[in-house]
């Protein structure tokens, strides 16, 4: 049973139940293409979204594209297109290793991927705090995983998003998995959403395959948080369908019989729309060829995207220091991207 | 009305701190007990009455989100001035300020500006607990994307600090806490920047350089005064920012002096200085006479405060070191 069954006249028409679901079949076209790049050895180390879509549907479609941002950790960026088309393309030029993957441009409200578990989160309050005092409408929601409320940047952002009334959304995507520690080694706590007491902030668990049903928390999360209300503490749980990365074997310590009995959210919700006749097997299909073809043109535009090595010394300052500014002309020389001979040191004061 | 009028560092810092509020209303402190208490060597007293509880805040005791915050507040467009009680306590920060502050501009090809000053009292000599007297300005130094400023008068506490709120790229500003009452000068009442990358000459002298920075800046000063009399005239360069750093001003002075001691209260290995020393090498080698000398902190942590005349480097040995170099023969 889903949020969606549950009530009769739920907000959510037929077009944005399609939309999220065209959002899930995507998300995970997407992320099996990055994926699939680093085996061919086209692309680095990546982390695959199996899992994860139904949230990242529900997330998006609570939220307001134009006036709420989204801080993901990692995993998340396949899933967040209503957010803009920059979301993916860019991810995909971070999977390639091209420096622009880290700049996603305005207006687009979404943050790069964040490797430093959980550091997202204090960034998330603060900008939720410069917001409020700058009177912006809008919130911050900020993304981790099961692992990552172990870290102490989530206890500490948690507390004080509550102190500070932040209109902030905490989501904790809980897989069961951070990559091989189960998470009754992660905590003794009963669920993730009941650590919100001790921060005095509100906190809830939802099915974290039911698009619907995430999509419903964030959205009265998000009322709270605009209301001036603080803000909330939401669990999202599923199972990790796949690998931490493209570096984990799971096979070693995910129990076969767990992983088969897990919920895969596509197909649940998926039936869901079809006996509804929302979604068909035409639909499906179709959902992929298209994912399919947005995704060779964002890898095609991204392959052809030309990187210069000296991008290697832009934007570390907003002007560079003289010392960098040397460094990158003897770098310019030993490239010959001046036309001289390459030059050793000792050279000019700097 | 004088236009300028004699501070302790201190004053100077409090008064900036004023001024550049009142200048940009996007400027907001924040951080351990700055609010009510003014800070616990009072160098935001009378923000928080002046422009109140939404611009001058309190924040629980968790060192990492406050720089954690201030990344955030940044990207919202506010123009951050966190407060780092002590700069020992930035261990407890050091994966925000090193691995998110620093490069937030160059990880997002500069959609956000990041102009956070970390303000922060650090070095030894005034009885404080452990971890509250640590130098550990190289360590920063040595993270691409901050700047390392270290004011040594109150003059240059005001220019530096309003340069540094003024910068679109994070600061550390360390505070000398021996030199918040100590050291008094006289400060431009009105708009004072000092530009960062500019070393000042603080004693005239052409037969030994001694290059440092901070609250060492006194001590290097009163053992020049002290050699003078034995007819041993040293220049005493503060180099006021480590990043970006006055390369030339430190190749003349090797240059006019051809001896150079270099101090810092920081322990020896992988001190500044040894980048210091390293950059003469690369730029004005052949213009020495002398082997450079160091004089700095041992290679132990900050010790308690029965040892800590023992190991912050002092008058004595710093001219000890000035004599050694001064008598190396041609």
């Amino acid at each position: 049973m889903s949020s969606l069954t549950d009530a009769t006249d739920h907000p959510l028409d037929d077009q944005t139940l399609r939309a999220m679901m065209q959002a899930m079949v995507s998300s995970r076209v997407f992320s099996q293409r990055v994926f699939n790049l680093q085996r061919q050895g086209r692309a680095g180390t990546n982390a695959p979204v199996d899992g994860s879509e139904a949230i990242l549907a529900g997330v998006s479609y609570a939220l307001d594209p134009t006036q709420d941002w989204i801080l993901p950790q990692y995993r998340e960026l396949v899933g967040l297109e209503r957010f803009g088309t920059d979301v993916l393309d860019r991810y995909v030029l971070y999977a390639l290793g091209h420096p622009d993957g880290g700049h996603i441009p305005a207006p687009t409200r979404v943050w790069p991927p964040q490797i430093s578990l959980a550091t997202q989160v204090p960034h998330a309050v603060g900008l939720a705090w410069g917001m409020k005092q700058q009177g912006e409408d809008g919130c911050v929601l900020a993304f981790l995983g099961d692992g990552s409320t172990s870290e102490g940047d989530f206890y500490e952002a948690c507390n004080f998003a509550a102190v500070l009334d932040a209109p902030v959304i905490v989501l904790v995507v809980n897989n069961g998995w951070a990559i091989s520690t189960p998470v009754s080694t992660q905590t003794r706590a009963k669920n993730f959403a009941e650590k919100s007491h001790a921060f005095g902030m509100p906190g809830v668990t939802v099915d974290g395959t039911d698009p619907v049903a995430v999509h419903d928390a964030v959205s009265d999360a998000r009322s709270r948080a605009v209301a001036g209300a603080g803000p909330t503490l939401i669990e999202a749980t599923t199972y990790r369908l796949g690998p931490h990365t493209t570096a984990d074997d799971p096979t070693r310590y995910v129990p076969a019989d767990e992983l088969a009995a897990a919920r895969d959210p596509l197909v649940t919700f998926g039936v869901e729309l079809a006996a509804r006749g929302l979604w068909s097997e035409a639909d499906e299909a179709e959902t992929i060829a298209t994912a399919d073809a947005r995704m060779e043109t964002a890898v095609q535009a991204g392959e052809a995207r030309a990187v210069s090595g000296e991008e290697i010394f832009e934007h570390v300052y907003a002007h560079p220091t003289p010392r960098l500014a040397r460094q990158q002309a003897e770098f310019r020389a030993r490239q010959g991207l001046d036309g001289a001979r390459p030059q050793t040191r000792p050279g000019g004061a700097s | 009305m004088s236009d300028s009028q004699v501070m302790t560092m201190l004053e100077a810092i409090n008064h900036t701190l004023h001024q550049e509020m009142a200048r940009d209303e996007r400027v907001i402190v924040f951080g351990e007990d700055v609010g009510a208490n003014g800070g616990v060597f009072r160098a935001t007293e009378g923000l928080h009455e002046q422009f109140g509880s939404s611009r001058v805040v309190d924040t629980p005791l968790a060192e990492a989100v406050i720089a954690g915050t201030a990344v955030g507040l940044a990207a919202s467009g506010m123009v951050p001035v966190p407060e780092i009680q002590f700069l020992g306590f930035s261990y407890q920060a050091f994966h925000q300020i090193a691995g998110q502050i620093a490069r937030l501009r160059y990880r997002t090809r500069g959609r956000f500006e990041v102009p956070i000053t970390i303000r922060s009292p650090f070095g030894g000599g005034v009885r404080t607990p452990e971890l509250h007297s640590d130098s550990l300005e190289a360590q920063y130094a040595n993270i691409p994307g901050l700047k390392i400023v270290l004011p040594a008068s109150a003059a240059d506490a005001k220019g530096l600090l309003a340069t540094a709120i003024r910068d679109p790229d994070p600061v550390m500003f360390l505070e000398p806490l021996r030199g918040y009452r100590m050291i008094k000068d006289e400060v431009p009442l009105g708009e004072h920047l000092v530009p960062f990358g500019q070393a000042r000459t603080v004693t005239e002298g052409s037969d030994v350089a001694v290059i440092t920075w901070s609250y060492m800046v006194d001590v290097a000063r009163r053992a020049a005064e002290e050699l003078a009399a034995e007819g041993i005239n040293a220049r005493v360069i503060d180099l006021r920012t480590l990043v970006p750093l006055d390369v030339d001003a430190i190749v003349a002075a090797v240059e006019d002096c051809g001896r150079v001691v270099v101090v810092q209260e920081a322990p020896e290995t992988n001190g500044f200085a040894s980048e210091v020393i390293a950059t003469i090498n690369d730029n004005a080698f052949y213009s020495l006479e002398a082997p450079v000398q160091r004089v700095s902190g041992y290679d132990a942590p900050y010790p308690v405060g029965q040892l800590e005349d023992h190991y912050v480097p002092d008058v004595d040995r710093v001219m000890d070191a000035i004599r050694a170099t001064a008598e190396v023969p041609t």
